[in-house]
C-alpha cells in the first residue's frame, strides 16, 4: 500500500483550490431543439405506443383491441419468459465476466508505444469492423460440424455440435459476441490507459514497485471512470443484444438462447402477439434504465471528476 | 443577427418534426399508381415468376406490374406489417392456411370464386381447394406442388447392405441400424436448426399412425387433442428415431436453409433426407453429378404396422398462392386479375416450371413432364401428388401463428431429448 499512498501524497500537501462551478455551460438551450424534437419523435413517442400496446391485444392485422392487464399477466406467468429473463441475466453476467477482465488487460497492453504491440491493435480491432451479420454466417460456416473447420483441418475436436446442442449453445454465442466487443472496450481501456501521467509510474518505480504492483495500484485505479462507462456498455448492451444471436441460432436448440429480446421478437414477429411482445419490450427498457442508472450512481458518475487533482 | 439565428434554429426544427411527421405517416395504401405490384420471393420458383411478369409486361406496356424480391424469411416479416398497415402490394405471395384465414377475417384480401374461373379451370381440384375458405377462393396457386418425400443415396444404402428405401417403419429403424454399423454417423441428414424439418417428421408419423383425423381434431380445436393415443404414439416413435440414433448427435447445428442437410445425402454422409420437392432442384444445381449418377433415389414416407393412415397421403406445401388485395386500387385488382387468367399457368409458365424441376399444379400435364429431362422425379412427384387421398398442409402453416412458433420450439425440444412426448403434448395442449 505505501506505493499508493506516496501517490496520492500530493493531494494533502497542495489542496487544489475549490473551483466555483459555472451555472451553465455550452450553447443556448434552442440549439439542442432539432435533437430534442428527433428524440422525442423516434424516442419517447415509439415508447408510448409501446406501453399502449402492452395493454391490448393485436395481431398486426386489424385493430387493437384493449386487453387490460391480460397481456402483462400472460406474459410474466409464461415459463417461456421466465426462462428468457433467467437466460438474459446468464448471458449479461457471463458476458460481462469474459469481456471486462479481457478487454481491460487487453487495452491496458495496447496502450504500450512498442512497434509490435500497434501491430497486434490493429489485429484486434479487425472484428469492430465487420457487422453482426456477417459474423455470425461466418461463425455458423466455421462451426458446422459436419463440413466446418474442424472437417477442414482434420481437428474431431472441433467437430462439436456447438451451436445444435443446448449445453453448449449458451457458451458459444457468449464467446463470440465477446469476439465482436471486446477489440471496442479495449479501444477504450487503451485509449484512457494512455492518458495516465507517466510521471505516476515514474515515481511508483522510484519506490521499487513491480509490474504487477503498478497495475493494481496505480493502472487499475485511474482507469475507474473507463470500467463503469465500460461496464454499463457492456451490461446494457448484453440485457438488449439481438443481432447475433438471432442470425447464429434464432433462439434454438429449442428455447437454450431464447433470451428476452429474442422473446420480443419471436412472439411479435412469429407468433404475431403484439400485446404480448410490446409486454416484453417495456419489460427490456424498464429494466435497461435501471440497471445503467444503478451501474452509474454506484459508479459514482455525479462524482466522476478528475482523478488527476493535484498532478 | 441573434435573433435571427434563433428564429432560424426553430425553423429548422419545425421542418424536421414537419418532416418526421410525413415520414410517419406513410403513403396513402395502394391507390397511388395505377401499375399493380407484387412482392416475390427469391430462389425456389424465381426463375418462373421473372419470366412470366417480364413476358406480362412487354406484353403491356401500358399496365405494367412492378415487382419486388425479397428472401423468405424477410418476407414473411414484412408483408404482415404491410398487409395490416394498408400498404399491401396488389399481389401477395401468402402460403394459404392460418395465415390467408387471418387476411380473410380482417378483409384484407378480396374474393377470387368468381373473377378467376379461367385459371381455376386448369389447375387440380385438390390444390385449388388449399386456397379456400368458408367455400369461396381468396388464393390461388402460384408454382409447383412441393410434396415432402423421402430422398435417398442409393450408394450409401448399398454399403450398409440395404436395398432402397424402406417401406415401412420397422424396416426404416433397421436400416438406422445397418448405416450405423456400416459407419455411417449420421444415417438420416436432419436440418434440426431450422426446425421446419422436423415437422416434417411428425406430420408423416402422425398421419401413417392415425390419419387425417389425427391433426384434424387440433385445427378443430378439440379439447387435449394433441394428447390422443394417436399422436403420442406418433411423438414416441420419433423420441425411438432420435434414440437409435437416426439423426446422428449434431442435427442441431444443420441449418436447411443453407442446404446443409441436402449435402450431407449428397456428399455421403447420409443415407436418407426427408425434405421436401424443391430439394430435387438444389440437387440439381449443388452436385449436378450425384442427382444424374442414379444415386438419388425417391420414395413415399414410409407405413407404419397397424396404422389407420392411407400410405399414400402426403404431407408438404400444395403451393405457394397469390391473393389480390383488397386495398389496391379498381385499376390494380383489373390488371391482377387479368394477369392471373391469361398468364398463369400458361404453357409458357408450365414448360418453366418444370425446366427448373418444379411439378406443376396444372391438370394434364404428364405428357410434358414425360418428356423433360428431369421426368424420372417429376412423374414420380405428379403421380404422388396426383394419387394421395390427402394432402396435408404444412402444420406450422396450417395452424394460427401462434400456434405455429410453440409448435416448433417444444418440437426441437422433443428431438433434442429435452421434452417427453407426454410434455410435448402438454405444452402444446396448454397453446391452443
Amino acid at each position: 500500500m505505501t506505493v499508493a499512498d506516496r501517490v496520492r501524497e500530493p493531494r494533502q500537501t497542495t489542496s487544489p483550490p475549490v473551483q466555483p462551478r459555472p451555472r451553465r455551460v455550452g450553447p443556448p438551450l434552442v440549439m439542442s431543439a432539432p435533437a430534442m424534437a428527433f428524440f422525442a419523435f423516434f424516442a419517447i413517442v415509439p415508447l408510448v405506443g409501446v406501453v399502449i400496446l402492452s395493454f391490448t391485444t393485436w395481431d398486426g392485422l386489424g385493430t387493437p383491441t384493449w386487453a387490460g392487464t391480460a397481456n402483462w399477466a400472460g406474459v410474466l406467468s409464461d415459463p417461456v419468459t421466465q426462462h428468457a429473463i433467467r437466460l438474459s441475466v446468464i448471458l449479461t453476467v457471463a458476458s460481462w465476466l469474459v469481456q471486462c477482465p479481457t478487454s481491460l488487460l487487453l487495452g491496458v497492453f495496447m496502450a504500450g508505444r512498442q512497434r509490435y504491440r500497434a501491430v497486434y491493435s490493429v489485429l484486434f480491432f479487425l472484428p469492430l469492423l465487420f457487422s453482426a451479420a456477417a459474423v455470425g454466417i461466418a461463425y455458423k460456416s466455421l462451426l458446422d460440424p459436419n463440413f466446418g473447420l474442424g472437417t477442414a483441418l482434420g481437428i474431431d475436436w472441433l467437430n462439436k455440435d456447438w451451436l445444435g446442442d443446448p449445453s453448449l449453445s449458451m457458451p458459444t454465442l457468449v464467446f463470440v459476441i465477446a469476439w465482436c466487443f471486446i477489440p471496442f472496450h479495449s479501444l477504450l481501456y487503451q485509449a484512457a490507459a494512455r492518458q495516465i501521467p507517466p510521471s505516476l509510474y515514474e515515481a511508483a518505480t522510484l519506490d521499487g514497485a513491480g509490474r504487477t504492483a503498478t497495475f493494481f495500484h496505480i493502472t487499475l485505479p485511474q482507469l475507474k471512470n473507463t470500467i463503469v462507462t465500460s461496464s454499463t456498455l457492456m451490461i446494457v448492451g448484453s440485457l438488449t443484444y439481438f443481432d447475433l444471436i438471432f442470425v447464429m441460432t434464432n433462439g434454438g436448440p429449442g428455447n437454450a438462447t431464447r433470451v428476452l429480446p429474442l422473446d420480443m421478437y419471436l412472439r411479435g414477429f412469429r407468433s404475431y402477439d403484439m400485446g404480448g411482445a410490446a409486454v416484453v419490450g417495456v419489460l427490456l427498457v424498464v429494466v435497461g434504465l435501471a440497471v445503467s442508472f444503478l451501474l452509474n450512481r454506484l459508479g459514482g458518475s455525479s462524482r466522476m471528476d478528475s482523478q488527476m487533482d493535484g498532478l | 443577427m441573434r435573433g435571427n439565428k434563433r428564429l432560424a434554429a426553430i425553423g429548422a426544427a419545425a421542418s424536421a418534426a414537419a418532416l418526421v411527421l410525413s415520414g410517419c405517416g406513410g403513403t396513402d395504401p395502394g391507390s397511388g399508381g395505377e401499375d399493380a405490384t407484387a412482392w416475390v420471393l427469391t430462389g425456389g420458383s424465381e426463375a418462373t415468376f421473372r419470366s412470366s411478369f417480364e413476358s406480362w409486361n412487354s406484353d403491356n406496356a401500358d399496365r405494367e406490374i412492378k415487382t419486388d424480391w425479397f428472401g423468405n424469411d424477410a418476407y414473411k416479416e414484412k408483408i404482415r406489417t404491410a398487409v395490416g398497415s394498408g400498404s399491401a402490394p396488389t399481389f401477395i405471395f401468402n402460403w394459404a392456411g392460418g395465415s390467408l384465414a387471418d387476411y380473410v377475417g380482417n378483409d384484407d384480401v378480396v374474393d377470387l370464386t368468381e373473377r378467376t374461373k379461367e385459371l381455376q379451370d386448369r389447375i387440380v381440384p385438390s390444390v385449388l381447394e388449399s386456397g379456400m375458405i368458408d367455400g369461396k377462393l381468396y388464393a390461388v396457386p402460384n408454382n409447383n406442388a412441393q410434396p415432402v418425400i423421402l430422398f435417398t443415396n442409393n450408394k450409401v444404402l448399398e454399403g450398409a447392405g440395404i436395398d432402397g428405401a424402406p417401406t415401412t417403419f420397422d424396416e426404416l429403424l433397421d436400416d438406422v441400424a445397418k448405416l450405423k454399423r456400416a459407419g455411417v454417423d449420421t444415417p438420416i441428414a436432419l436440418a434440426g436448426q431450422s426446425q421446419w424439418p422436423e415437422l416434417m417428421w411428425i406430420q408423416y408419423l402422425a398421419d401413417r399412425v392415425g390419419g387425417p383425423e389425427t391433426f384434424n381434431a387440433v385445427i378443430n380445436g378439440e379439447p387435449d387433442a394433441w394428447s390422443s393415443p394417436e399422436m403420442l404414439k406418433a411423438l414416441g416413435m420419433i423420441t425411438q428415431l432420435v434414440d437409435a440414433g437416426a439423426f446422428g448427435d449434431k442435427f442441431g447445428s444443420v441449418v436447411a436453409d443453407a442446404n446443409a442437410d441436402a449435402a450431407l445425402l449428397h456428399t455421403g454422409k447420409s443415407g436418407m433426407l426427408l425434405q421436401g420437392a424443391w430439394t430435387y432442384s438444389n440437387f440439381l444445381t449443388d452436385a449436378p453429378g450425384f442427382a444424374e449418377s442414379g444415386d438419388l433415389g425417391f420414395a413415399n414416407f414410409p407405413s407404419v404396422a397397424g396404422g389407420k393412415g392411407d400410405p399414400a397421403n402426403i404431407v408438404g406445401n400444395p403451393a405457394n398462392f397469390w391473393s389480390v388485395s383488397a386495398k389496391a386500387s379498381k385499376e390494380q385488382q383489373d390488371t391482377a386479375m387479368d394477369y392471373l387468367n391469361d398468364a398463369m399457368y400458361d404453357e409458357e409458365y408450365v414448360d418453366t416450371l418444370i425446366e427448373n424441376g418444379g411439378v406443376p399444379v396444372t391438370v394434364g400435364a404428364e405428357q410434358k413432364l414425360a418428356d423433360s429431362e428431369q421426368a424420372p422425379f417429376l412423374t414420380f412427384a405428379y403421380d404422388m401428388v396426383k394419387n394421395a387421398p390427402n394432402f396435408q398442409l404444412s402444420w406450422d402453416q396450417a395452424l394460427p401463428a401462434s400456434q405455429g412458433q410453440a409448435l416448433l420450439t417444444n418440437l426441437s425440444q422433443l428431438f433434442l431429448g429435452q421434452k417427453t412426448p407426454e410434455e410435448f403434448a402438454k405444452a402444446m395442449n396448454d397453446a391452443s
